[in-house]
């Protein structure tokens, strides 16, 4: 029997099954997606942290204002990526392929709803942006248009009325009456056909975007000249040309003409803004939802069924801005698309509007998965760390879980995440994260190294031991590494009392080098009458007084030598191993040395300070 | 969605267990090859086996790490009765260049009379310390009081659960509002319908380990428990590996309510029970934010649940025994909208893109 078992990686979120012989290490793909992705991570951060740092004060219009073009930077970052993987993608580059359509869709939606929740697009400008939209979106027929205008004689290409209606469909009727002029110039009877519907669609009267009319007025004007075009048509005006006669049908909004256009609009969403266009310019933002279903409905027409991207735009014309988020959530599998956008919608004081406490936890919510996706990557960690800073419920706590398991490749990296640490008050984390660094070094006998974490750790514990290990190894060999580190310990020496002494142990060292014997004598002793040096110590450093005592020069004082004379007695007396003391011959030799050393010593500085100067 | 790497593990026998270290970028599997190997990850993201060795002398069940702290330390259980604690010493400069490291026995637990079936170290902020658990249904708690010496490890504990133990999970919570704290389960298979997890606190006042809670409600054997991380949360979660998938949140009631003095009472509810493995679940582990849980279960598969913002548990993830996901089960679906075009080639080639993207 295998039993199939899975374990949680804290970094790259990858878990494992393993059968009786092979073991697999599944990540999440997003891994990929944040590689190829990373430039839109990058720049969108720079927005977004924008975003959070922006004035609050400003009130109305210039917010508002200042909102739609935070929104549109978002999207201008969306294109850019799409601009880099269209190159990728002809390159045939794998993954850069399906980022591409999701980029597009992305930016449709993102569109759609910076014109409806951020912008807040009333009836009138409404139908402008909605028009701008499908435009900007729909270009499936991009290379079709092309074709025809670059031909030496446009009308009399098999495609040319295609092109003309793909103008009147998106209301670009500018360009549609140039290409009509064109054909009126090469086919002269219907001269007259063409001057009637070039007149018609040069008045048609559509939203602008100032105040030089009201929605009343707009409509007014447009039912007249819905008439004047409804007239025209019944006189059969356009009979001999069916083109025309469609062109017109579709001017006067009939469903079935420009529902037969299908193929040229190819989307129920574009087939919904030309039917508002031409049958309902002036529609409200809350009359849309209507106007939607009805058009899926009619373009699907019951052959297909809608795809997720069609129920995420249902719901953005419903105006269900929980629902496109949820849908999106669901749909897209990278939690970047959400995160920002419910961020800006919740900046626009949208999401407050419906529920506080569950409009807020979810901008919360998401931006904590977006952050918390960036840490499984190796340098976009930095990133994530801002995120968790805007989320002022859990962000610290996910930033604390995360930072300790970001890996600690090279001391770079650690400094990098210390830095970020400290400059949160994270003090469990540096703690943590210094001692890791210290035993690491430690266990590749680094000492210099696990010093400086322990000190930075401020675990006197460690330090003690580290102390230790130096003292031991100069015991062993004579001399010390890591000098520059202990030289310049300044007040951290103080962490842990042996670490001060192995402080003041070298400086007593440094000293004796540079002869300055009288400092070096006061320091030895202090070391041992002030209990700086452990019991252990003490032996060396009597051992370290024989050379003072036998210089030329008498360097101990009286009274600094009866104290040396008086720790000796204290180490010898005081110590249980008296009998290894005894039986020790080496110890024995050196303790016998050390009192001879004393002895003369006392009597040559017993004379010196007796003896009266000059005489 | 996932991409799957296969290692080939090279044990000469069933892989029992495999456990990842702190940052993840290293791997322990255990066998009953009575080894363990232990992987390390290459900065581009190749797995290789940098130490392989003899552990015990029967089936080693679990394997697990101390937290980086106290060095690159191990602990291994094992149907020979013992449980073993290891340390990676930084080899020889030759070694390095193969890539090869040595582990060494610090120590061997034996104190227990019969199979011990797991072994997990406790939260680093109660210092060095694990805990085993044994078929005979003894918990035991040791601790090295020196974490420089790991060679010294004590008895501190041993509690007596009175049904055959399979596995524990320390609490990791770090909040000085809860005392350090052990869930228990057992995969006792006698027909009766004792609780099969317990749950052990530690009692300041009489400075022992006693039991907490019992979870009546689960009476069907248990192959793994595990605490969630804790995010600052003053309940628990715990989710429990038994014939289904089961998480239960526990909260602490005040203590004055309690009868018996200085130990809490839990209020304990279930938030979620999924049998979606329609078998025996073998394993349950926790991401480190405590918002996914992965299962595993008899039925080859592993899948991943989570919580949304209405804190609904719902399956968000499932991949077959190859590492590979199963096809429109996921909520977390392919994108494949194809913007309106009936462009078929474009469709079959988004799918065709994804397929690639897995490797094997």
């Amino acid at each position: 029997l295998c039993f199939p078992c899975c374990t949680h990686s804290p970094y790259s979120q990858a878990f494992l099954t393993p059968s009786s012989s092979r073991v697999f290490v599944v990540r999440r793909d997003q891994d990929i997606y944040i590689h190829t992705l990373r430039k839109l991570f990058n720049e969108s951060h720079g927005i977004f942290m924008g975003l959070q740092r922006s004035e609050e004060e400003l009130a109305g219009k210039s917010r508002k204002a200042q909102l739609v073009q935070v929104s549109k930077n978002y999207r201008s970052v969306i294109r850019a990526c799409m601009e880099d993987m269209h190159q990728a993608a002809a390159l045939k580059l794998g993954p850069a392929f399906l980022q591409v359509s999701i980029l597009s869709a992305m930016e449709l939606i993102w569109n759609l709803c910076e014109i409806l929740f951020v912008e807040a697009a009333t009836a009138g400008p409404l139908l402008l942006r909605l028009l701008d939209w499908v435009r900007l979106h729909v270009c499936d027929v991009d290379s079709m248009v092309r074709e025809v205008l670059s031909s030496e004689s446009p009308s009399k290409h098999k495609l040319f009325w295609n092109v003309v209606d793909v103008f009147v469909l998106q209301g670009r009727m500018d360009e549609a009456r140039h290409l009509l002029s064109k054909e009126a110039s090469a086919n002269p009877a219907s001269m007259n056909m063409y001057k009637i519907l070039d007149d018609l669609m040069k008045k048609m009267p559509v939203p602008s975007l100032g105040n030089t009319q009201t929605l009343t007025e707009l409509e007014l004007k447009w039912q007249h000249w819905h008439e004047e075009c409804q007239r025209y048509l019944q006189d059969g005006t356009f009979a001999s040309n069916p083109h025309m006669e469609s062109i017109c049908k579709i001017l006067l909004g009939d469903e079935d003409a420009i529902l037969e256009k299908k193929e040229l609009m190819t989307t129920w969403y574009h087939f919904l803004v030309t039917r508002l266009l031409y049958s309902h310019p002036t529609v409200k933002p809350m009359e849309l939802r209507f106007y939607a279903q009805s058009s899926m409905d009619l373009f699907l027409g019951g052959e297909s069924s809608p795809e997720p991207l069609d129920l995420i735009l249902m719901a953005a014309f419903e105006f269900e801005m929980h629902q496109v988020i949820k849908e999106c959530s669901i749909v897209l599998s990278n939690w970047w698309f959400v995160a920002h956008l419910t961020d800006l919608l919740d900046h626009c004081k949208l999401l407050q509007s419906h529920n506080l406490y569950f409009g807020s936890n979810m901008r919360e919510f998401l931006l904590l998965e977006y952050a918390s996706g960036l840490f499984s990557h190796h340098s976009l960690w930095q990133l994530g760390v801002d995120y968790f800073d805007h989320c002022p419920q859990f962000g610290r706590v996910y930033l604390e879980l995360h930072i300790e398991r970001v890996p600690l490749s090279t001391e770079q990296k650690a400094l990098k995440v210390l830095r970020i640490c400290e400059q949160r008050q994270m003090h469990e984390q540096v703690r943590s994260i210094c001692k890791i660094m210290a035993m690491k070094a430690l266990r590749n006998n680094r000492l210099g190294s696990a010093l400086s974490w322990s000190i930075r750790a401020k675990d006197a514990a460690f330090a003690t031991l580290i102390s230790d290990r130096f003292l031991k190894d100069y015991c062993e060999k004579g001399c010390f590494s890591d000098l520059d580190l202990i030289d310049n310990l300044g007040p951290s020496m103080l962490l842990s009392d042996r670490l001060t002494f192995l402080g003041k142990y070298r400086e007593f060292h440094r000293l004796y080098g540079e002869k300055r014997f009288a400092e070096a004598a006061r320091l030895l002793l202090t070391l041992m009458t002030a209990h700086i040096a452990p019991c252990s110590f003490w032996m060396t450093l009597l051992t370290d007084a024989l050379p003072l005592l036998e210089q030329k020069e008498v360097i101990f004082s009286a009274e600094q030598t009866y104290e040396l004379m008086r720790c000796l007695e204290d180490l010898t007396a005081g110590n249980p191993d008296k009998q290894k003391f005894q039986d020790d011959d080496v110890e024995t030799t050196k303790v016998e040395m050390l009192r001879l050393a004393l002895a003369r010593n006392l009597a040559r500085v017993i004379v010196k300070e007796g003896t009266v100067e000059g005489s | 969605m996932f991409v799957a790497r296969s290692i080939a593990a090279d044990h000469r026998d069933l892989i029992h267990d495999v456990s990842f270290d702190f940052h993840g970028r290293r791997m322990a599997t255990c066998s009953s090859d009575q080894s363990v190997k232990v992987w390390d990850k290459s900065e581009n993201g190749d797995w290789h086996c940098t130490a392989s060795w003899k552990t015990h002398s029967g089936s080693v069940w679990r394997v697990t790490w101390a937290h980086p702290e106290f060095g690159q330390v191990l602990a291994s259980c094992s149907f020979d009765r013992t449980a073993a604690v290891w340390e990676e010493i930084v080899g020889e400069s030759n070694d390095k260049l193969r890539g090869q490291s040595h582990w060494v026995k610090r120590t061997t637990l034996v104190d227990s009379r019969t199979s011990v079936t797991d072994v997990k170290f406790a939260p680093k902020h109660m210092g060095l310390m694990l805990a085993t658990c044994s078929a005979d249904g003894v918990v035991r708690i040791y601790e090295a009081p020196d974490v420089m010496n790991l060679s010294q490890w004590s008895l501190q504990h041993e509690i007596s659960c009175k049904l055959s133990c399979s596995c524990i999970s320390w609490n990791p919570s770090s909040s000085r509002a809860h005392s350090p704290m052990i869930a228990v389960g057992s995969d006792d298979n006698s027909p009766n319908i004792l609780a099969k997890v317990q749950i052990y606190e530690y009692n300041e006042n009489t400075r022992k380990y006693a039991k907490a809670e019992a979870l009546m409600t689960v009476t069907d054997p248990v192959h793994d428990i595990a605490f969630a991380p804790n995010l600052g949360r003053s309940f628990h979660i715990l989710a429990v590996a038994t014939k289904d998938v089961r998480i239960f949140t526990l909260k602490p009631l005040r203590k004055e309510l309690t009868s018996s003095g200085g130990l809490t009472k839990f209020e304990i509810h279930i938030v979620a029970q999924f049998d979606n493995h329609n078998s025996q679940v073998w394993r349950v582990s926790w991401n480190i934010t405590g918002t996914v849980l992965a299962s595993s279960g008899d039925d080859g598969c592993v899948r991943l649940w989570k919580a949304n913002y209405m804190d609904n548990w719902k399956c968000t993830g499932i991949l077959k025994g190859n590492g590979s996901p199963v096809n429109g089960s996921s909520q977390q679906g392919i994108f494949n909208a194809s913007l309106g075009s009936a462009n078929t080639s474009l469709q079959n080639s988004l799918n065709g893109s994804s397929a690639s993207r897995k490797q094997s």
